[in-house]
């Protein structure tokens, strides 16, 4: 069983870290959590996000949730804000495809281009 | 939905487009009287009762990007279909009160689901939001009240990483401990 006086020894290790952190220009990542996104699947794609956040150790990425965008058939959505440049919004998204994303777009800078609006709109 | 945890993270959206500071969920399974109550608190700027009246009209909604609000209706319809129902108490300036009440066993009771993963995620995505959730079994109960984790925390967001990381296994073992949120 977890105890809060574990949460001092986060608190302890991660200070440093965070001050380094304070003036970041960093990249947002936001996930649609109205209702048609969360029947579609948007919990688990942000569960998945964070883990892989988490489990690699990357920094300067804000993670948060938007209402419905507009385009319910494409849910789950995630947009990716990269400072000064156009978002990217990815459609239909999975736990898996989250995983690429993080790799190519959060990681090396280049988007996945299949999965975004812009791929899907051309299909249908 | 699947589940109520998805339930849950859905209605506590309403909170949040409420401008909500703090938001309470009181989940109850008693098995003993077979009854499960689900109930939503929050301080947000409330309805009046026209509006109260609306929101359970799946043709309402105060968004602009559609034009249905399904999220209150659907659950409704949830709950109706345990034999249980749903009532909300509001006041313009105070805040919303969602109560809900249906069989625990009933046959088309949807599972309990992630209800770690729900608090994690609201948690997660509202840091200027304090939640509690209690879970209340036969065999106990579990709370967890971000304000205590924001003191502990100090400067450092609960929106960490391995904060975030340690909340939801609390939650998860906390649950484990009182035989809460199984079925």
């Amino acid at each position: 069983m977890k105890t809060l006086k574990e949460l001092e020894e986060i608190r302890q290790r991660t200070l440093e870290a965070i001050n380094l952190r304070k003036d970041r220009n960093g990249i947002r990542v936001v996930v649609g959590m109205a209702t048609c996104g969360i029947a579609a699947g948007a919990r688990n794609v942000l569960t998945g996000l964070i883990d892989q956040i988490r489990d690699r150790r990357i920094q300067h990425i804000t993670v948060a949730q938007t209402g419905c965008i507009g385009v319910c058939r494409y849910e789950p959505m995630v947009e990716v804000y990269y400072p000064g440049e156009e978002k990217v919004t990815y459609v239909n998204m999975t736990p898996e495809k989250v995983e690429r994303v993080v790799t190519e777009h959060l990681v090396n800078g280049s988007p996945v281009t299949e999965y975004t609006i812009g791929a899907a709109e051309k299909i249908h | 939905m699947q589940d109520l945890s998805l339930f849950l993270l859905d209605l506590v959206q309403n909170s949040i487009r409420a401008g909500a500071g703090l938001v309470k969920i009181d989940i109850h399974e008693n098995e003993k009287r077979d009854w499960l109550s689900i109930d939503i608190a929050d301080d947000g700027r409330g309805m009046d009762d026209k509006t109260i009246k609306m929101v359970m009209d799946p043709f309402y909604t105060t968004r602009t990007t559609r034009k249905v609000g399904l999220g209150i209706p659907l659950f409704v319809a949830a709950v109706e279909r345990c034999q249980g129902n749903v009532t909300i108490e509001s006041t313009a300036g105070r805040g919303t009160k969602l109560k809900s009440g249906f069989l625990l066993r009933h046959v088309d009771r949807p599972p309990f689901g992630r209800l770690d993963s729900t608090v994690t995620t609201l948690i997660m995505c509202n840091p200027g939001i304090d939640f509690v959730y209690c879970h209340k079994t036969d065999s106990g109960i579990f709370t967890l009240d971000t304000r205590e984790i924001r003191e502990i925390m100090g400067e450092i967001p609960l929106e960490h990483p391995d904060v975030i990381g340690w909340i939801e296994t609390y939650i998860r073992d906390g649950l484990k401990e009182i035989d809460g949120g199984v079925s």
